[in-house]
């Protein structure tokens, strides 16, 4: 089933990670494998921000050498980050499995993030100057609690619970994905891909990676070969809708922006609550109301359907 | 006293075309299927056993803001077997199914939205609700009235078999999605799939219509007062009478809502009419 959210604050800054475990706790219900966010704030003040993983949750409670392997990746990373010339590298735990960099750099992003997930064990959850991703087994409050979100400052955030169908419940196939390597891009998804394979195949032949089984993989990878291109994010939507067959509704985040696309056949839900200084989605009402209490006027967006917002 | 069925009977020998006109009987379809219920006769028996004598001047406030579904429909319950006729809902802040499976009559009114399957279920209350509906709402709704004042979500009134399910404002998709009775009535438009395998009522959409507009249906009647997008396989426009313009006319005044200029009617073409018309033993015959 999975629930989604997306909101977007204009013009200003609020904290979006307090608003955004809300509204993915309202949405616990329809999944509780896995809970992800993706926030967009100040990061590092013009420096990257990377958020990786060196294991995955399980491997931490029945691995034998974990702690060990999880040290050892970590310091390989930190020795390539240096080696293609990143500097001011400041390292900051956020789980046992999970850290947060913040470095200056320079040169070819897509370079930095191959060399980086060469790594055995490592795989980058985001990178880029506003966007920090974080995602993990268990529900929103457990996730803001762990990696300190509630007071994380921004403009706009996307979140996702999740019930897995069609793949592993690990942080590898939990939401939100990274648009690799396409710095502050993000998508989360409610819905089944039915030609996952065949247009994954025809991804990967045009040299993108997909580290999961997941067929939400698949939208944040198309977004990015648009993108590549030289397509607009709207128009890159709007495409979308046209090559992937089956149901779904998905959000996408960039460094200032939130966009929304809902299938052409509408059979996933999706509302929507604007007003001048503030944009809110979710798979339900009920969220959005843990935002907001009070009444407000809310719009199903109908088949087909492509919108954007910037900050 | 005339009894109910003389009274129907009274009325339809002295206007049967006018009632055929304003869509007020019903086809009797044929095979196992399609049995009738319920018959006029039996209006005796249309209380539930356990429904509840209730005073409509007998008023409730009811804060709902820290109660889950399960909780509020019980306290409804309970307030209605206290002879409460009359039960205002506070703060219900978009939860899911409120005020669902009520078997009686009921004034009551909510003071903010509804998530999903909201009001499902229900046989005789009428129902005001002030903010927006989600999904399923009035699902497979018996009779009443619900009027929601905002938008309402997709399959809104799904296998509605009576009453009047009222939304002032716009709805989703697949709107009436099998319905098997009452009306339906939109103030603004409708989304894609709507009247989708209709089997019998009528639906009034005061603004536009998304694509596949009563895709499949096989029966009742779908006005239309805006644009169509495209209508649905087995879907076809029907001639409009004055007497059904006129009772639509009436029926949105009844609610408050504007009437369009003009009205498109959509019926079922029934060249896909092969539901259940042969018992099983006459099919392998055919077969």
């Amino acid at each position: 089933m999975c629930g989604i959210a997306g909101l977007i604050h204009k013009g200003r800054q609020a904290k979006i990670g307090e608003q955004m475990t809300q509204m993915l706790t309202a949405l616990k219900h329809r999944g509780p494998d896995s809970t992800g966010l993706a926030l967009y704030g100040a990061g590092g003040d013009g420096d990257y921000v990377m958020r990786i993983k060196f294991a995955e949750q399980e491997e931490t409670l029945h691995g034998f050498r974990i702690a060990k392997q999880i040290a050892e990746r970590k310091k390989t990373v930190e020795e390539r980050l240096k080696e293609l010339g990143a500097k001011n590298i400041q390292p900051e735990k956020a789980r046992e499995y999970a850290y947060r960099y913040r470095f200056a750099f320079e040169g070819d992003l897509r370079r930095l993030a191959n060399f980086i997930e060469d790594v055995e064990g490592a795989e980058i959850l985001s990178l880029g100057k506003a966007l920090e991703l974080v995602k993990d087994l268990g529900d929103a409050q457990q996730i803001a609690t762990g990696y300190a979100l509630e007071n994380f400052e921004g403009s706009h955030a996307i979140g996702h619970t999740r019930m897995a169908t069609e793949s592993d419940v690990d942080i590898r196939s939990a939401h939100p994905y990274w648009a690799y390597p396409f710095a502050d891009i993000s998508v989360v998804h409610n819905g089944q891909l039915t030609n996952y394979w065949n247009s994954r195949r025809e991804m990967e032949r045009r040299g993108h990676r997909f580290v999961s089984n997941c067929d939400s993989e698949l939208i944040a990878v198309y977004i990015a070969d648009r993108l590549s291109e030289g397509c607009e994010l709207e128009k890159a939507m709007k495409e979308s809708i046209d090559a992937f067959d089956g149901v779904f509704t998905y959000l996408v985040a960039t460094h200032d922006s939130l966009g929304m696309a809902k299938d052409s056949m509408a059979a996933k839900p999706m509302v929507l609550y604007e007003s001048d200084d503030f944009t809110a989605l979710a798979s339900e009402e009920v969220a959005i109301r843990s935002v907001f209490p009070h009444e407000i006027d809310t719009v199903d967006p109908y088949e087909g359907e492509v919108r954007v917002w910037h900050h | 006293m005339a009894s109910l069925k003389e009274a129907a009977q009274k009325n339809h020998a002295e206007n049967p075309q006018k009632n055929h006109a304003e869509a007020m009987h019903h086809e009797r379809l044929g095979g196992r299927t399609q049995q009738v219920f319920f018959a006029p006769e039996e209006a005796e028996n249309f209380t539930y056993p356990q429904s509840f004598e209730v005073d409509y001047n007998k008023r409730a406030n009811l804060d709902v803001a820290e109660l889950d579904a399960k909780a509020v429909n019980q306290k409804i319950r309970q307030l209605m077997s206290e002879g409460y006729g009359t039960i205002v809902l506070q703060n219900p802040g978009a939860k899911h199914s409120l005020a669902v499976g009520i078997l009686n009559r009921l004034n009551l009114q909510i003071e903010g939205s509804l998530g999903y399957f909201g009001c499902g279920l229900i046989d005789g209350p009428n129902i005001r609700i002030k903010g927006r509906v989600g999904w399923s709402c009035a699902e497979n709704m018996m009779a009443g009235c619900i009027v929601i004042e905002k938008n309402a979500g997709s399959t809104f009134g799904a296998a509605l078999r009576g009453g009047d399910l009222v939304c002032k404002g716009d709805v989703g998709s697949r709107t009436g999605i099998d319905m098997k009775g009452g009306t339906i009535i939109v103030g603004g438009k409708t989304g894609i799939f709507s009247g989708f395998m209709m089997q019998r009522g009528r639906m009034v959409v005061c603004g536009n219509a998304g694509k596949n507009l009563g895709d499949s249906m096989y029966d009742g009647t779908i006005y239309v007062g805006g644009s169509i997008e495209s209508l649905g396989v087995d879907a076809v426009e029907g001639e409009m009478t004055e007497l059904e313009a006129a009772f639509l006319k009436r029926k949105l005044a009844l609610y408050g809502l504007p009437c369009p200029k003009s009205w498109t009617k959509i019926v079922s073409g029934k060249q896909l009419w092969n539901y259940d018309n042969l018992e099983p033993s006459e099919k392998k015959l055919v077969l």
